[in-house]
């Protein structure tokens, strides 16, 4: 029995690790019932992978049988590999236990799909009914939409869940159709966008009556993988803009491909992961989301690619020099947010403290701006007589040389595949 | 040098701002009696906590300063650093003496560390949240024991009596020789007198007194931890920066006793 679920547990964890997104924020379910858990409020990483990811929540399939044979996933029909699947109550048990010792802030659960979509969504469902309803679990659930599943059942369980999700997995349409023949975006943009349209239902009825359920608050997100098709940083940032604004995504999260699998579509087991590429991602997707740049600004038919050794905000700044110096003590917060060394908090911090008088340089040292980036690109009270113009190779090289990024001093071990 | 001896609590500092303004003095060096060294060249004033001129301190502030403010203040006296009560003692004098509005003005030192310390004394408190690790004991109260850089117990109360609503537990500064107690109504205040010191360490609690569930549900975590990892991304340096090692010792997927 307790080997059994030990390698249980070993399998389904393994084959679900590949889905990136731990996030366990957002939600607003609180502990209202006397129940165990609360789901309000900012996210916990419990612990980190030795990879430095967030453990946040249990991550688990209910199964990794599939019926599917998508090329990039490791659980693919194909693949000769063991195979598991927990009974209702053994998730429910682990996810209740864990939760009680605070090991983790709620549960992460997809699936294969077995038999059909239905069936499969009807089991997850079953789960979630009986955390919430059985044993009156209010910590946070991040449940798989599976793609094909009735809008009845989809319903359901966004009446159970905190966030759900159905992954894009290519960014582009022919790259699904290569790796993934039975696969489409279109069958992810119909539950996405059937979703969307019920939390909106939801929340305008709840604006009205006071005890309309909840309805999936945490909202929706999905995972685009990087790097197992040869498609720019342009395809991909334009996609997961698109997606923003035509689902409401809370989310998109880039996965830098695992080679998992010796099919000749695909890089060959042993390839490195394209982490810094998937850094800049989320680099250029902060940029978009809490920086106020438009996704032409980051990546254009220019530049279809994000710069390895510099941040795309860096990277902008220098494309854009014409628009600097920003003075700290006078320009408007918009564009003290883009001064590369400048982050949301410390933009905020200047706003509200310029007021009280003339900013010098050990009060923005003190604030905690990256100064020796940020110095290039502002003047403030006590800013030293400009001496001469910089040109943008020049001052990449500059800032590259007082930096140190945890990248530039390695070598590039990250080959162009195509 | 004039020296302000207090008592170390909250109604102490309070009380020292009180007598500041009473005694009309611009420079003073506030400390607790714990710290304080005694010099022939000092002046020393003994500042008895009073509750009455606490509280027409504290609501003095309170009509300048919004509630985040006020946490912030006291999240910085829970750092029990000696500078820190210097800080939040200018602070408050900065705030009094100024139109209401100052604490916006980040060039102010004293704005700057309340607000720094702030932040620190609040990171440990996330780090306390995400890193207890209950064990379940034989008579199903849940258990943890932790030994934080800073007085953090009082700020965990809200979070785990929501969190946990539904069972007992105990969280129990080792370093402070206190904790906190729910009995499933509320939380109170208890101190241990354990036999001998208890180790730091996790799995400090004898097996007899856990439940016989409980290895198993230690075993599964860290199976999870393991399987949840990928090799190949492998990065310790960023691994080490989220959870240091410091920290290691409360954490069961940290510990090797297989």
């Amino acid at each position: 029995m307790f080997d059994r679920i030990r390698e249980k547990l070993g399998i389904l964890a393994d084959a679900a690790k590949y889905d990136v997104s731990c996030s366990s924020s957002g939600s607003n379910r609180k502990n209202e019932n006397k129940g165990l858990g609360d789901a309000e409020g900012t996210g916990i990483c419990h612990t980190y992978t030795e990879d430095g990811r967030c453990v946040s929540l249990l991550k688990i399939l209910l199964t990794n049988h599939c019926i599917f044979d998508c090329a990039f996933c490791v659980s693919r029909r194909s693949n000769d590999i063991k195979r598991a699947a927990f009974t209702v109550e053994e998730v429910v048990e682990l996810t209740m236990n864990f939760y009680r010792r605070n090991y983790i802030e709620g549960l992460f659960l997809s699936s294969g799909i077995f038999k059909n979509a239905d069936y499969t969504m009807e089991r997850l469902v079953r789960i979630v009914k009986k955390l919430r309803d059985e044993e009156r679990f209010n910590g946070y659930i991040h449940l798989k939409t599976i793609p094909g599943a009735s809008e009845e059942l989809l319903k359901e369980a966004g009446m159970y869940a905190d966030r759900m999700s159905i992954n894009l997995e290519m960014p582009t349409e022919t790259g699904l159709k290569l790796l993934a023949p039975e696969k489409s975006h279109e069958e992810v943009k119909k539950p996405l966008n059937f979703i969307q349209k019920s939390i909106a239902t939801f929340s305008d009825e709840k604006a009205i009556i006071k005890s309309v359920p909840k309805f999936v608050p945490a909202g929706q997100s999905t995972q685009i993988v990087i790097g197992a098709t040869p498609d720019t940083d342009k395809e991909i940032m334009h996609t997961a803009n698109a997606f923003y604004k035509n689902f409401s995504l809370k989310r998109v999260y880039y996965s830098g491909y695992i080679p998992i699998s010796y099919d000749n579509r695909l890089p060959v087991i042993g390839t490195q992961p394209p982490l810094i590429r998937e850094n800049r991602l989320y680099q250029a997707d902060w940029l978009m989301r809490f920086y106020g740049f438009n996704v032409q600004e980051i990546v254009n038919d220019a530049y279809p690619n994000l710069e390895v050794d510099v941040d795309p905000k860096l990277s902008w700044a220098l494309r854009n020099l014409e628009q600097f110096p920003v003075d700290i003590n006078t320009a408007d917060y918009r564009m003290i947010l883009r001064v590369p060394g400048i982050g949301v908090t410390s933009a905020l911090k200047i706003v509200q403290a310029r007021k009280f008088g003339k900013l010098r340089q050990d009060n923005l040292k003190k604030i905690g701006i990256s100064f020796n980036k940020a110095k290039h690109f502002i003047r403030y009270a006590d800013s030293p007589m400009q001496m001469q113009d910089f040109e943008a190779g020049h001052l990449k090289g500059i800032i590259l040389s007082e930096s140190h990024s945890k990248y530039q001093k390695k070598p590039i071990s990250q080959l162009s595949l195509f | 040098m004039e020296f302000y001896v207090f008592d170390g609590t909250l109604e102490g500092l309070l009380t020292a701002i009180f007598y500041a303004y009473q005694n009309k003095v611009k420079v003073v060096k506030l400390v607790s009696e714990e710290h304080y060294m005694p010099d022939v060249f000092d002046r020393r004033f003994t500042v008895i906590s009073e509750d009455e001129k606490a509280k027409r301190v504290w609501k003095g502030l309170r009509a300048k300063l919004n509630k985040d403010w006020m946490l912030r203040m006291y999240k910085s006296f829970l750092s029990e650093q000696p500078g820190a009560y210097q800080d939040i003692f200018e602070f408050a004098r900065y705030i009094i003496d100024n139109p209401a509005g100052a604490e916006e003005n980040y060039g102010n030192t004293y704005v700057l560390a309340v607000s720094q310390m702030a932040q620190k004394v609040h990171r440990e408190k996330h780090r306390m949240e995400a890193f207890i690790r209950f064990q379940k004991t034989t008579d199903g109260t849940f258990y943890a024991h932790i030994e934080p850089d800073f007085n953090v117990l009082p700020l965990l109360i809200d979070h785990f009596k929501k969190r946990y609503a539904d069972q007992k537990w105990i969280i129990y500064d080792l370093k402070r020789k206190y904790g906190l107690f729910y009995d499933l109504e509320k939380v109170q205040e208890v101190t241990f007198d354990f036999a001998t010191e208890m180790s730091s360490n996790l799995n400090a609690l004898p097996a007899q007194l856990l439940d016989p569930k409980e290895e198993l549900y230690t075993v599964l975590w860290k199976d999870y931890f393991k399987s949840t990892n990928i090799p190949t991304r492998k990065n310790m340096k960023l691994h080490i920066r989220h959870v240091p090692k410091r920290y290691w010792k409360y954490l069961s997927e940290k510990q090797d006793f297989e």
